[in-house]
């Protein structure tokens, strides 16, 4: 058979193909890129060409205009596309709407680059789809045996009760605008708070899209329209950064909340100021890594981004073949 | 288990006491007994384990995981309970989550051996934070910035009574405190409050209203004393039972032996903790060295001698004499510690004066010896019965003014909670000469209150606009003698530090203007400040 490495193999740019002649989530443009996600260290502006899903492609034109790139080619889930013999199908990937992952096929040799993925339930977007494969490519951000994250709902059952506890002050919740802050939404709703839920300016456009694509995020209000007063007891939502910002003032003492992996580790929180952190992540925590590694049991694990030691030596512990890619430029939303 | 786990969750990242409060009083009031008491108790700090040692835990996680993931883990949470709680891998099947009360009883009974196997028992039945909070607990190392204040504060909230009254009949409870909650919630009467050496609430002075005050209050109504720069205690000896507390009614027996052993009597004081030697307060500062031990040694007491000077009694031979006048208060006071004749208990003088002219005269420039460190006078009524809280009229504390001087505004770093958007913490320097002879100014304390929300928001765009140099949440702001922030600062007393490059460090500092209007070159000197030295 012949070597992986010749179907795929790091660049400076990115993850190439030379069979195909493509990048995958290339960090600088290219000629041609496939493009597993729309968060902006994945998915940037300026390419010849680009292949991605729907959705994906919907969210850059959104954020970056309609001329982001050369030509674009929409890859629903499921179905093949050919570049030069090699075949790239996009397989669901449980990260944002419309996230994938890119299975490349050529001459009996699959390897998957899943992109940043998660396994737990999300109803904002397709589940990850678990692709039987030669080499599995996988991300690493909470690739630490202290990542864990609780199911979601226990920790949306946190924030209401903090809100019950205080009505006299608002819940100011960061959470990164693409992914985080629609499920964080749908979660509530799924949790029965049908109050306006207040959302920051930057946030508009991707909540809009994501009501677009069919995701029902009940009503939503600028969180410039109400005085200080009437956001006693409501929640708003706005990007991580804004928490710290001038912006919070006009909300009545707040509690400052984050939604993050990285919430799971006390100092992280105490370090932002966040009293009530919220450990909600779009990516696998330790446990959806290695259970997704012994499910698969690659012939090879790659390992692009994150903490790449300790998910190699976790592989190497329980037999598969593992190496770290050493990939550079992708950032990690959560932290924003 | 759970939702004690998650009590100390919030309460160790949320440094504001109403948030605290209404943390303690909900998780109070929604959680069944014993539970609940138990928490309290390990709140308070009157529940603690070292039932489990570090190396125990350590060795634990690491005959189920690999030694080196665990390492990397640890290296990176940074604390060892909380990396445990995180990594713990769960066997499967394991039984549902411990309840407080049964850990606790499990504890109480069981043998080391016994110990650790349940405590493993219990990490797999629990989640992280529960896991969390069980190792914290097992390991005595629960630190979340309640005090047993804070915690009776919360108790009188949810049953809705004075935290005084808890205070009375804290002393002779024990846990879980069934029989306060019984009470708090209407199904009882007050427990009993009778325990030899039981803490009783203060009572606290309000402070005068030079303006409103005076006009109504006639002088030969009140007794004036000095008011001592130490800080208040209360000293018991009944039964046998010896205690040292603070006006808090935190047990500081231990820190202080030189005092508990003197307390040969039967009754309790109220009075000042000072450093004393032959009959001469010490500076607060030297107090100071003693408060920030857990115990003394010999060789620490004997360059700090502690001791009490009184000036209330609260019992005496078992009688309750909290309802008597301050007068007859007073003579009983003056028998009882007069034959005491322990060198480091003595009485704390009246200062006699007919006027209030008078007594501000002898405020001004108090008489030679103690009188002349004191932090002031206080007014009592001789009618007034000892009563716990700050009720308004039978006492007052009158404080010497506060020292001022104007200050240049040098650094500003981010507050805390709900002042993290604005730089509200000021560091401030006065002018003073390099080694080059060059004009400069160095810090000489730090102040983050004394202002209103609205000049808050002026300092925080000045300081913005101002700015020259991050470092992290701090920023360094221009500081010249013609562009800069001038803040009169006021504060209660000046100490020699070597700690401080200027050499002198602030008691209490804060801002009392802020001069817009002032250069800042004209702000005051270091040697002006040298001169106000305690
Ligand atoms: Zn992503």
């Amino acid at each position: 058979m012949i070597k992986p490495e010749s179907l795929l193999c790091p660049r400076p740019a990115g993850l190439y193909c030379p069979p195909g002649d493509f990048y995958i989530d290339p960090t600088r443009p290219v000629d041609r890129a496939v493009i597993t996600h729309g968060h902006s260290d994945h998915a940037r502006a300026g390419h010849g060409a680009v292949l991605a899903t729907p959705q994906t492609l919907a969210i850059m034109a959104e954020r970056y205009g309609a001329e982001f790139a050369g030509a674009t080619e929409a890859g629903p889930y499921g179905q093949t596309a050919e570049r030069n013999g090699v075949e790239v199908t996009l397989v669901p990937a449980g990260h944002v709407l419309g996230s994938a992952q890119a299975v490349v096929r050529w001459k009996g040799l699959t390897i998957v680059a899943s992109g940043d993925y998660k396994r737990r339930r999300d109803p904002t977007c397709a589940a990850f789809e678990p692709v039987p494969c030669d080499v599995f490519i996988t991300e690493a951000t909470f690739g630490l045996p202290v990542f864990r994250h609780p199911p979601d709902h226990e920790e949306i059952a946190r924030l209401l009760k903090s809100v019950a506890q205080f009505p006299e002050r608002s819940h100011l919740i960061g959470a990164y605008a693409l992914g985080k802050a629609q499920r964080v939404i749908k979660l509530l709703r799924e949790a029965g708070w049908e109050r306006a839920i207040y959302v920051h300016g930057a946030l508009e456009r991707l909540n809009r899209l994501y009501q677009d694509h069919g995701v029902d995020l009940g009503p939503l209000a600028p969180a410039t329209s109400n005085t200080k007063a009437d956001f006693a007891g409501e929640i708003i939502i706005a990007p991580p950064s804004a928490l710290q910002d001038r912006w919070s003032r006009r909300f009545p003492d707040p509690i400052g909340a984050f939604a993050s992996g990285w919430m799971r580790v006390r100092a992280r929180a105490r370090q932002r100021g966040v009293e009530l952190p919220l450990v909600i992540s779009d990516h696998a925590d330790w446990d959806e890594l290695t259970s997704t590694i012994d499910e698969l049991r690659p012939g090879e694990l790659w390992i692009t981004h994150g903490r790449e030691e300790a998910l190699a030596r976790w592989s190497e512990l329980h037999g598969v073949k593992a190496r770290a890619l050493a990939l550079v430029g992708y950032e990690d939303e959560d932290d924003d | 288990m759970r939702a004690f786990a998650d009590l100390l969750d919030r309460l160790s990242l949320t440094s504001s006491r109403n948030t605290k409060l209404v943390l303690v009083r909900d998780y109070l009031a929604a959680t069944p007994d014993p539970d609940r008491g138990w928490a309290l108790a390990a709140l308070t700090g009157d529940l603690s384990f070292d039932a489990a040692k570090p190396a125990f835990i350590r060795k634990a996680v690491e005959e189920r995981m690999d030694p080196i993931l665990f390492r990397w883990s640890y290296d990176y949470v940074g604390d060892l309970a909380e990396a445990v709680a995180l990594v713990w891998p769960a066997r499967p099947g394991a039984n549902r989550e411990p309840e407080l009360s049964e850990v606790v009883d499990a504890l109480r009974g069981a043998t080391r051996a016994e110990v650790q196997r349940l405590i493993e028992g219990w990490l797999d039945a629990l989640e992280p934070t529960g896991r969390w909070a069980l190792l914290k607990l097992m390991t005595g190392g629960l630190r979340i910035g309640v005090s047993a204040r804070m915690a009776k504060q919360a108790l009188a909230d949810m049953g809705k009574v004075e935290v005084a009254e808890i205070e009375e009949v804290w002393h002779a409870l024990h846990p879980p405190y069934e029989d306060l909650f019984a009470w708090l919630e209407g199904r009882s009467d007050r427990p009993s409050a009778v325990a030899p050496g039981r803490f009783r609430p203060v009572m606290l002075a309000q402070a005068i209203d030079e303006e409103v005050d005076f006009g109504k209050l006639d002088p030969a109504d009140y007794a004036a004393e000095w008011k001592w720069d130490g800080i208040r205690v209360q000293a018991v000896c009944e039964g046998g039972v010896r205690r040292l507390y603070t006006r808090t009614g935190d047990d500081i027996s231990q820190s202080f032996p030189d005092v508990v052993e003197r307390l040969d009597f039967d009754g309790a004081l109220d009075g000042e903790l000072v450093v004393l030697r032959d009959g001469r307060i010490g500076a607060f500062s030297e107090l100071q060295q003693r408060l920030n031990r857990k115990t003394a040694d010999a060789k620490l007491i004997a360059a700090y001698p502690a001791g009490i000077r009184a000036y209330d009694l609260l019992s005496d031979r078992g009688e309750d004499t909290r309802t008597l006048p301050f007068n007859l208060r007073r003579k009983r006071l003056e028998a009882f510690v007069t034959p005491l004749i322990a060198y480091n208990i003595d009485l704390s003088p009246l200062a006699e004066f007919a006027t209030w002219e008078e007594l501000a005269a002898l405020r001004a420039t108090p008489p030679d010896g103690d009188a002349q460190v004191a932090e002031g006078v206080m007014l009592k009524r001789w009618d007034s019965i000892y009563e716990a809280g700050r009720p308004k009229g039978p006492w007052f504390k009158w404080k010497r003014d506060p020292f001022l001087i104007d200050a240049v505004l040098m650094y500003a770093q981010r507050g805390h909670g709900k002042r993290s958007s604005f730089y509200s913490d000021y560091t401030f320097g006065v002018w003073t000469q390099d080694e080059l002879g060059a004009r400069v100014l160095t810090p000489v304390g730090k102040a983050y209150f004394g202002f209103t929300d609205e000049e808050l928001k002026g300092i925080d765009k000045y300081v913005r606009d101002n700015t020259i140099e991050r470092f992290g949440p701090v920023r360094s702001v221009r500081a010249e003698p013609h562009h800069g922030l001038v803040f009169e600062v006021a504060f209660e007393g000046l100490q020699k530090s070597t700690r401080h490059k200027s050499g002198v460090a602030m008691r209490f500092p804060r801002i009392s203007r802020i001069r817009w209007d002032k250069p800042p070159g004209e702000a005051d000197e270091l040697p002006t400040l040298q001169r106000m030295l305690d």
